[in-house]
C-alpha cells in the first residue's frame, strides 16, 4: 500500500524563555492513501503541533523543526513556502478545532468560502459563489443562499463547523487534517459532524488524519490509530487491532478513563494520575513511567524504542501488555 | 427596529455632548468676575452698554443667556467681534477659517493613515525582526520631536534653502489645486508626524494579536499568500483601535493646530480661538468652540458608521446591548 503522507523522524522545538520546548520528538507516521488515521492523546501531547508542522503551517521565528515530510511524491520539507502553498486546498486541507475562532469574524461566509476556489482554482467570482452554495449544500447546511451572506457570528457552532468543513473540502483535497473537529461542539452535533465527515470521505475519496483526545471518536471513524504521548508516538496499529489487543499501558489507561454507562453509580471515574512531563525537560527513561501502573526499574532509566510485532502493530514500551518476555 | 433605536440613542448621546460643551463654555463666561459689556465696549456710553447687554442677554441669568445664545447660534448668528471702530461677524471669520482647518485636518489624517497603515502592517508582519525594529525605533524618535520643531526644520530646508515651497500663507483651492497643495504640504507633514507614530504603534499591536488567531492559520491553510492574508484577513479586524484613535484626534486637529497654523500663517479655527481669547472676544470664543464641538461630534458619528462596516460584529453587539 502506498502512503499519501509520510512523516519521518519529525521533531519540533519551540524556543521559550524557559528553554527549548520539545513539542514533537522523532515522530514517524505514514498515512496510507484512502485511509483514515486517528491521532489520539491528551492535551499537550503534540497532536496539533504535529499536524500543523506536517502541513507546514507552523510560523514564527522560535520554531525549530527537523525531519522530512513527503506528501504525494513531494518532499515538503525541501520545498519553498510558495511551492508548499500550491499544494494547499487541492492537496491538503485542514479543519480547525474551534469553529468560533477559526473563521474570520469580519468577512462574510461567501467570501471566505469562495476565496480558496478563486485563488487556488482560478474560478471567476460568479462560478466560485455558485460552487460555494453547492459546497454548503454538500455539508447539509439548509438555506445556503442566506448563509453565504452571513457573518460567522450569526451562525451556531455546529453550522460554523460545517462551514469550515466546506471550506476545507472546497478544492477536493486528497488529504484532510481534522484537528479535533468536534471538541468544541455539543454531543449531538458531534455525532452529526462525524457522520458528515465519514460520508464526505467516502464520496470524495479523501484520506483523513483525525486528531482527537477521544478514543470513542477514533473507534468508529478510523482505519488506523496513532497514540501520542509527550510528543512521541507510543502505539500505532489498525484501529480494530488496537482496541482488541493494546500493548501500551498508556493506551489502556486512556481507555479506562472513558466513563461507561454500566459503571455502578458512586464508583470513581478512573483517571490517569499525575500529568504530562515538563516539555522543556524530558527525562531519560520512558515518558509515561511516572504515571504507569506497570512501571519497573528499567522504565525510569532507559528510553524505550519503538518495537514492531510481526503483524505491524507498533508500540514504545519495555513491558508491553499481552506480550510474554 | 433595534437598529433604529441604537442610532437614536447615539445621536441623543452626541446632542448631550454638544449641550454640555456649549453650556459649559457659556457658564464659564458668566463666571468671569467682570462686566462683559465693558470688556466688549471699552469706550462707550452706559446707554450703549445697556443696549448691548439686552442684545446679548447679559442681563439675564446664566440659563436665559445660554438659551438666547443658542437661539441665535442655530439660526446662524454666531455673534460679533467688537472693535473700537465697529463690529465684524464671527460667522464671516469662521467661513474663512473653517475650510482651512477642515482641509488641514483631512489632509493630515489622509497622510498619517496612508503612511501608518503600511508601516503598521509591515512591522506587525516582521515583528521582532530588523524591519520592525527600524520602523519602531525611528517612529519613536520622530514622535519625541515636537511638531513645531519639525515645522521649523521643514521651513529651513524646503522653504528657505531649496525654496521649493512657500513658507507662509494659505491658498484656497480656487487658486489652483497645485498652488493650494503647495501651501499645505509643510503644515500637513508637521501635524502628521506625531500621528503616524501613534497610529503605526496601535495598528502594529492589534495586528500582532490578530496574527495569532486561528483564522489566520485557517487562511494560510487555504493556500493564500502572506500579503493577501495580511491585507484582506488581518487588517480589517485589527483596525478598530486605529479608527477610534483617528476619530479622537480630529477635534485636536481642527481646533488645536494653533502652533502650526501660526508658523505657516494658515490661520484656521485654532488661530481664531487664540485671537478671540487674547482679544477678549468672548462671544466669538463661545461660538467658535461650539462650531468645533459640532464638527468633532459629526466626525465621531461618521467613524461610528464606518466602524460598523469595518467590523460587522460591533453593529450587532450594539443592537443586542
Amino acid at each position: 500500500m502506498s502512503s499519501l503522507l509520510s512523516v519521518k523522524n519529525m521533531s519540533i522545538n519551540f524556543d521559550t524563555p524557559r528553554g527549548s520546548l520539545e513539542a514533537v520528538r522523532g515522530v514517524d507516521i505514514e498515512i496510507p492513501a484512502g485511509m483514515s488515521v486517528g491521532v489520539v492523546g491528551e492535551s499537550g501531547s503534540g497532536k496539533t503541533v504535529m499536524c500543523r508542522a506536517a502541513m507546514g503551517l507552523l510560523q514564527g521565528s522560535n520554531v525549530k523543526r527537523s525531519g522530512t515530510v513527503v506528501f504525494d511524491g513531494h518532499e515538503l520539507t525541501a520545498m519553498s513556502k510558495e511551492e508548499v502553498r500550491n499544494l494547499f486546498g487541492s492537496g491538503m486541507a485542514m479543519i480547525f478545532q474551534d469553529p468560533m475562532t477559526a473563521l474570520n469574524p469580519v468577512r462574510r461566509i461567501g467570501s471566505q468560502l469562495s476565496e480558496g476556489l478563486r485563488v487556488r482554482l482560478g474560478m471567476s467570482k460568479a462560478d466560485a459563489l455558485a460552487r460555494s452554495k453547492e459546497l454548503l449544500e454538500l455539508v447539509r447546511i439548509p438555506n445556503a443562499e442566506a448563509v453565504l451572506k452571513s457573518f460567522p457570528y450569526q451562525l451556531s457552532g455546529g453550522m460554523r463547523q460545517r462551514v469550515m468543513i466546506a471550506i476545507a473540502i472546497a478544492c477536493n483535497p486528497k488529504l484532510l487534517f481534522a484537528d479535533e473537529p468536534t471538541t468544541a461542539l455539543d454531543v449531538t452535533v458531534q455525532a452529526q459532524i462525524l457522520q458528515l465527515l465519514r460520508e464526505l470521505r467516502e464520496d470524495l475519496k479523501m484520506s483523513m488524519v483525525l486528531v482527537t483526545h477521544d478514543l470513542g471518536v477514533v473507534a468508529g471513524n478510523t482505519d488506523y490509530v496513532a497514540v501520542m504521548y509527550a510528543g512521541e508516538i507510543v502505539e500505532y496499529a489498525p484501529t480494530t487491532k488496537l482496541f482488541a489487543d493494546m500493548r501500551m499501558p498508556y493506551t489502556e489507561a486512556l481507555l479506562e478513563s472513558i466513563p461507561k454507562i454500566d459503571h455502578k453509580s458512586g464508583t470513581r471515574l478512573a483517571v490517569i494520575a499525575g500529568r504530562l512531563p515538563d516539555p522543556t525537560d524530558r527525562g531519560a527513561g520512558c515518558s509515561f513511567a511516572p504515571r504507569c501502573k506497570y512501571v519497573q526499574e528499567k522504565c525510569h532509566k532507559e528510553h524505550p524504542e519503538l518495537k514492531q510485532d510481526p503483524d505491524g502493530h507498533v508500540y514504545r514500551c519495555w513491558f508491553p501488555i499481552g506480550v510474554s518476555l | 427596529m433595534s437598529k433604529i433605536s441604537f442610532w437614536f440613542q447615539r445621536v441623543a448621546q452626541l446632542l448631550i455632548v454638544l449641550f454640555l460643551v456649549t453650556f459649559g463654555v457659556s457658564l464659564l463666561l458668566r463666571l468671569i468676575p467682570v462686566d462683559l459689556a465693558t470688556i466688549l465696549l471699552p469706550v462707550a456710553s452706559e446707554e450703549e452698554r445697556i443696549l448691548l447687554r439686552a442684545e446679548l442677554g447679559f442681563d439675564k441669568g446664566p440659563i436665559g443667556y445660554y438659551l438666547q445664545w443658542l437661539g441665535d447660534f442655530v439660526q446662524g448668528d454666531f455673534g460679533k467681534i467688537y472693535f473700537s471702530g465697529g463690529t465684524e461677524e464671527v460667522s464671516d471669520h469662521l467661513i474663512e477659517a473653517m475650510p482651512r482647518s477642515l482641509l488641514l485636518m483631512v489632509y493630515t489624517q489622509i497622510l498619517a493613515l496612508a503612511v501608518a497603515i503600511p508601516l503598521g502592517v509591515l512591522s506587525a508582519y516582521r515583528s521582532g525582526r530588523r524591519a520592525d525594529k527600524i520602523i519602531s525605533n525611528s517612529l519613536f524618535a520622530l514622535q519625541s520631536v515636537p511638531g513645531f520643531a519639525i515645522a521649523l526644520i521643514l521651513v529651513i530646508f524646503l522653504g528657505v534653502k531649496f525654496a521649493w515651497l512657500p513658507t507662509l500663507g494659505y491658498a484656497p483651492i480656487s487658486d489652483g489645486i497645485w498652488e493650494h497643495l503647495k501651501h499645505m504640504i509643510m503644515p500637513v507633514i508637521s501635524l502628521s508626524v506625531g500621528l503616524i507614530a501613534t497610529y503605526t504603534r496601535l495598528l502594529r499591536a492589534d495586528m500582532i494579536a490578530a496574527l495569532r488567531e486561528d483564522y489566520v492559520t485557517m487562511a494560510a491553510s487555504k493556500g493564500l499568500s502572506d500579503s493577501r492574508i495580511l491585507w484582506r484577513h488581518v487588517l480589517r479586524p485589527s483596525s478598530m483601535t486605529l479608527m477610534t484613535s483617528a476619530a479622537l484626534s480630529m477635534g485636536g486637529l481642527i481646533g488645536g493646530a494653533i502652533v502650526i497654523e501660526s508658523i505657516f500663517a494658515t490661520y484656521g479655527v485654532g488661530f481664531e480661538i487664540f485671537a478671540a481669547i487674547s482679544g477678549r472676544q468672548y462671544i466669538a470664543l463661545q461660538s467658535s468652540v461650539a462650531v468645533i464641538a459640532l464638527f468633532y461630534v459629526f466626525f465621531n458619528l461618521v467613524v461610528d458608521v464606518a466602524s460598523g462596516f469595518v467590523d460587522p460584529r460591533t453593529r450587532d453587539r450594539r443592537v443586542n446591548a
